[in-house]
């Protein structure tokens, strides 16, 4: 096993499909970056640097640097899609959506359900997301719960190097649409990466820290956060089962309530503002169908209800802490 | 190059490097209008407000005038670099955009605007635009940094500047999300016949976004006052324009919604000012939207984590040498007789403006966590 970070992670997995698979395409602004100017073929590689060297190999014609057009980029690759090809398209920033919303949302959703099972949509939409980095209010939103209520994606959100391959490897090889969510503050993150053809199952969770006495299911760079608050617990006496779901849909629902089920407390940590979030998610899944096992209220750790600030203090405050989850494991010990 | 000499001067070099010669070469030439070889009265307005602009190009500023335009546009270099310091201290974070080079577009554009009734959307490359209002740099800069006394309480930050004072409606990060907003803030010119215009600026990348003809289409249709300005400085983030599009003469791209087309010289303030004074009497005359290509270059990367290898060393440094837009309109201030010394003091009074903003905004306090939860909605959640 190879010791590589996230960025690294998914630029090799997605050379080594362009490699074995022809019709793996890459779509975005900036990816090749510069090429054909006097800086040459591939000056930058995408800003968050997943796509380095791409160009070089694979040539403009496989890796397309756009125009800033997203509803144009997005359903450019879901047409390809359509006709055969498995383009995977970045989003510079998820915020993006916003502007390609249409595509995402009422065509790739819909064509398989839409033309009665009759067509596929092999695109990989990679949607660069996330707070922490003094982006203000347009350019640091986690907009994967949005994407999650949408039947007919798949929403893949991977913490490690290993899952990122693994996610990714799933994505490029399945047939259905799939919205692959990076965090810019994990792109760094190193860790173990299998050799070869690895591949994550969708629906599959990462149990991330094995405790037995709390239940913290946490999404995205929050499960970094998750396991150094039950680090800390854990010298403490307190034992955490930290639960990475690494996909939201499809979303492993038995993980999560067998662990409930044995520990009876639940804490869930999303990046998101708390309303219509992954957490309010969870906390339906398993007030519903394991009521009876809670011993606590479920606990939310979420960020406010308002937009992310540009203040790196209040950004600060905004982003859910250890501490914060720290103090909710708590207090569904302390309860009653 | 086949260029006609007088313009091949006036343009700034990248943007002649940049584009292909056979279809520079064709520009200036009457257009063959479907085979026709007199241009129709309509093909003559599109191209009317350029061909008043050939023929009276340089604004003629009083010497206090141009004494003016100098000192806007070397506060808006000098606060740029600042700006630039203080992000490589680690005081600024985030994503922070300077407007060196450009300054003779803010500069001479916003000079001709009608102060307190014309209003001004831009994108994120947003500084210079407000300290062409004349806006406090120490607010300004205490934004940058993410301050309480910032001008959006350092909650927007470099992208997101705004002044209701100036009917400056921001600093938008969404590429392209302004022009529409700028279409409606024409709108409410139109519908309160106030006799304002809108002045939207977006860069020749966003030039690609869907939104931008939507908002084109609507303009010229409902004869909206407006002014779409597109700040050309030859790229977009890494991305040279002759790669991400299909016309690079972007003045042309309103042609297929009948909205007149002006080419403009953005490294020369007076240039700026002449082309503005006739696009915003057409407006403001009701015959509707004009869009202005402002050609200029950014000196410094797209943001400051910019690698720059997308352009070669000699290419800025050409610009800087042959085009600065700020050394040329100091020449001209010492061919009218400023002394050595009183540019030098100008200077030196500009540095100490803007050494002040930089301890204010270093110096004032951070926003208090409550502010967290403030100005989400007007009323509460
Ligand atoms: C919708 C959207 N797509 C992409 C980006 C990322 N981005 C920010 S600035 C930029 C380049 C814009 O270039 P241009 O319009 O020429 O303006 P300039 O930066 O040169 O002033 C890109 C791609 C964004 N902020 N919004
Ligand atoms: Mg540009």
């Amino acid at each position: 096993m190879a010791i590589m970070t996230i960025r690294d992670a998914i630029n090799e997995t997605i050379r080594e499909a362009m490699r074995r698979d022809k019709d793996v395409i890459m779509l975005g602004e900036d990816i090749a970056g510069g090429a054909g100017t006097a800086g040459g073929q591939e000056a930058i590689g995408g800003i968050w640097g997943t796509s380095v060297g791409l160009v070089g190999e694979f040539g403009p014609e496989r890796v397309i640097d756009t125009p800033i057009s997203e509803s144009a980029i997005i359903g450019a690759a879901a047409g390809a899609a359509l006709a055969g090809k498995r383009p995977i398209a970045e989003l510079m920033f998820s915020d993006f959506i916003g502007v390609c919303g249409d595509q995402l949302i009422n065509q790739i959703a819909k064509f398989r359900y839409m033309f009665g099972g009759n067509t596929r949509c092999p695109v990989v939409v990679r949607l660069i997301y996330g707070a922490g980095m003094n982006s203000g209010a347009q350019h640091s939103q986690a907009f994967y719960n949005l994407l999650t209520a949408i039947p007919g994606l798949k929403v893949a959100l991977p913490t490690t190097p290993a899952d990122a391959k693994g996610l990714m490897n799933e994505a490029l090889m399945g047939d259905d649409p799939v919205m692959f969510f990076e965090h810019k503050a994990l792109f760094g993150k190193k860790g173990e990466v299998p050799e070869g053809l690895h591949r994550v199952p969708f629906g599959h969770a990462r149990m991330a820290r094995e405790g037995g006495d709390v239940t913290i299911v946490a999404f995205g760079r929050m499960v970094s956060f998750a396991e150094k608050a039950a680090d800390a617990l854990a010298e403490q006496g307190i034992g955490c089962d930290v639960i990475d779901p690494r996909t939201t849909s499809p979303l492993d629902e038995e993980a999560i309530l067998d662990s409930v089920e044995q520990t009876g407390r639940l804490v869930v940590v999303d990046e998101s503002p708390p309303r219509c979030s992954m957490a309010t998610d969870i906390l339906a899944l398993v007030s519903e169908k394991a009521f009876t096992s809670l011993d606590a209220p479920p606990q939310m750790v979420t960020a406010p209800h308002s937009p992310v600030p540009f203040s790196k203090e209040l950004e600060r405050a905004w982003v859910p802490s250890p501490d914060a989850i720290t103090a909710a494991v708590r207090r569904t010990l302390d309860w009653g | 190059m086949a260029k006609p000499a007088p313009k091949a001067a006036s343009k700034p070099a990248p943007k002649t490097a940049a584009k292909p010669a056979p279809k520079a070469a064709s520009k200036p030439a009457a257009k063959p209008a479907r085979g026709k070889s007199v241009e129709s009265d309509e093909d003559f307005a599109l191209r009317s407000l350029q061909m008043a602009h050939e023929d009276n190009k340089r604004f003629d500023a009083s010497d206090e005038q141009l004494l003016h335009f100098y000192e806007q546009m070397l506060l808006i270099r000098r606060f740029e670099e600042r700006a630039g310091q203080l992000y490589g201290l680690g005081l600024i974070g985030g994503f922070c955009h300077l407007y060196i080079g450009q300054e003779a577009v803010a500069v001479g554009l916003q000079s001709a605007l009608t102060e307190g009734l014309d209003s001004v959307i831009t994108g994120y490359r947003d500084h210079g635009h407000m300290l062409a209002y004349g806006i406090d740099p120490n607010v300004i800069m205490a934004e940058l940094t993410g301050r309480q006394a910032g001008i959006s309480k350092g909650k927007g930050g470099s992208m997101h500047m705004f002044s209701t004072e100036h009917r400056f409606y921001g600093g938008h990060g969404i590429v392209g999300a302004q022009v529409p907003l700028g279409g409606g803030l024409a709108l409410a010119h139109k519908y309160r016949e106030d006799g304002g215009l809108c002045l939207a600026y977006f860069g020749d990348g966003a030039a690609n976004q869907g939104q931008v003809y939507e908002t084109f289409n609507m303009a010229a249709l409902w004869n909206l006052p407006i002014v779409f300005v597109i700040e050309n400085n030859g790229y977009a983030m890494g991305t040279a324009v002759k790669r991400s599009s299909a016309e690079t003469e972007f003045y042309r791209r309103g042609t297929a919604f009948r909205i007149p087309g002006m080419d403009v010289n953005g490294m020369d303030v007076l240039e700026v000012r002449a082309a503005a004074e006739i696009a915003f009497a057409h407006v403001r005359e009701g015959k509707g939207p004009v869009l202005m290509e402002l050609n200029t270059y950014r000196y410094r990367g797209h943001s400051m984590s910019d690698p720059g290898k997308y352009r070669t060393r000699e290419e800025v440094q050409d610009q800087r040498e042959h085009n600065d837009p700020i050394e040329r309109i100091k020449k001209e201030l010492a061919e009218r007789g400023k002394t050595e010394d009183e540019i030098k003091a100008i200077d030196k009074a500009i540095r100490a403006r803007v050494a002040e903003a930089a301890d204010f905004a270093e110096n004032s306090p951070e926003p208090d966590p409550a502010e967290l939860y403030t100005d989400v909605l007007v009323e509460s959640y």
